[in-house]
């Protein structure tokens, strides 16, 4: 897959904060962060995966020109059967070297793992998939490692 | 506001509700920041008639930053040195979810000392939403 660039922007972390409900001050208040062990404003734990907004193939974001299969007229935008029906996050794991800051600029790579398979009864044929995602700062250093294990049902899964 | 090796005990636990009556309107601040817009956690009409589940549900990743909210008030800011989630459940509108770290282990690693934790989320019927690990840097 392509090498994506993702700018690190303050206004990004605090509005993802604000998206994971945690008001601590070291994701918006520059003043305050200054203060902390980091010594200035930091992203969130899981902020990484937010690339998702640089990629600019990203299946799960409407594209112009194009037409999106969640609900407009009628339920579905699409004659087909939607690509992503079933797709289900299953894992996700970081490994950290250093905090992200704003200001810095990633590069990041991500590379198909490995793929399995399991019998659920709960949704029947499980086809797991594996991603790792490598992010490198601005002076080629890893910053973050993070793998992500996707899961495709084979029906929705039975609510117990 | 770190943690100290000499105040963590083996089993030591530190829990956080982390999300009360979860909002809908939770679900489409994080599809905007994380930028998933996947229809099944903002789209009721098309996650019932074309997906085939009871409404919208929350993001795996919104979960996972919640119990990382909890994570990082208790290890301190900048010091995960990984952090591992399974989603077990799914997570609905509604829902209150508590989360809680438990000591594993106390360890040295490449000349720190860190803290191995056990993470669990549950929502208000007490059912696992996330299971996980993580590891922290810890002061001597």
């Amino acid at each position: 897959m392509a090498k994506i660039t993702f700018p690190v922007e303050a206004s990004h972390i605090m509005m993802f904060a604000r998206s994971v409900d945690d008001p601590n001050p070291v994701y918006h208040d520059a003043e305050a962060a200054a203060k902390t062990e980091v010594g200035g404003i930091i992203a969130p734990p899981t902020f990484p995966q937010s690339v998702a907004q640089f990629d600019p193939d990203y299946f799960l974001r409407p594209k112009h020109g194009q037409k999106w299969f969640g609900s407009a007229k009628g339920p579905t935008g699409i004659t087909e059967k939607p690509a992503s029906s079933g797709g289900l996050h299953a894992e996700q794991h970081f490994e950290y070297h250093r905090p992200l800051r704003p200001g810095d600029v990633l590069s990041v790579e991500t590379k198909a793992g490995t793929t399995w398979e399991k019998e659920s009864k709960r949704a029947g044929k499980l086809v797991f998939s594996e991603r790792i995602t490598e992010y490198r700062d601005q002076h080629g250093e890893l910053v973050c490692t993070a793998r992500s294990v996707g899961v495709r049902t084979e029906k929705p899964v039975a609510q117990s | 506001m770190a943690l100290k090796k000499s105040q963590l005990t083996i089993g030591a636990t530190h829990s956080e509700r982390v999300i009360e009556n979860l909002a809908r309107t939770q679900l489409v601040m994080y599809a905007g920041t994380s930028g998933d817009y996947n229809p099944l956690h903002t789209d009721d009409l098309y996650t019932k008639e074309i997906a085939g589940y009871p409404g919208v549900f929350a993001h795996g990743m919104l979960t996972m930053g919640l119990t990382g909210k909890m994570l990082t008030n208790y290890v301190g800011d900048g010091r995960l040195k990984k952090f591992g989630v399974r989603f077990t459940n799914q997570v609905w509108p509604g829902d209150s979810l508590d989360s809680t770290a438990t000591v594993a282990a106390i360890r040295e690693e490449s000349g720190e000392w860190v803290v191995d934790l056990t993470i669990s989320t549950t929502n208000q019927d007490g059912k696992e939403v996330v299971s996980g690990t993580a590891t922290a840097r810890i002061d001597a």
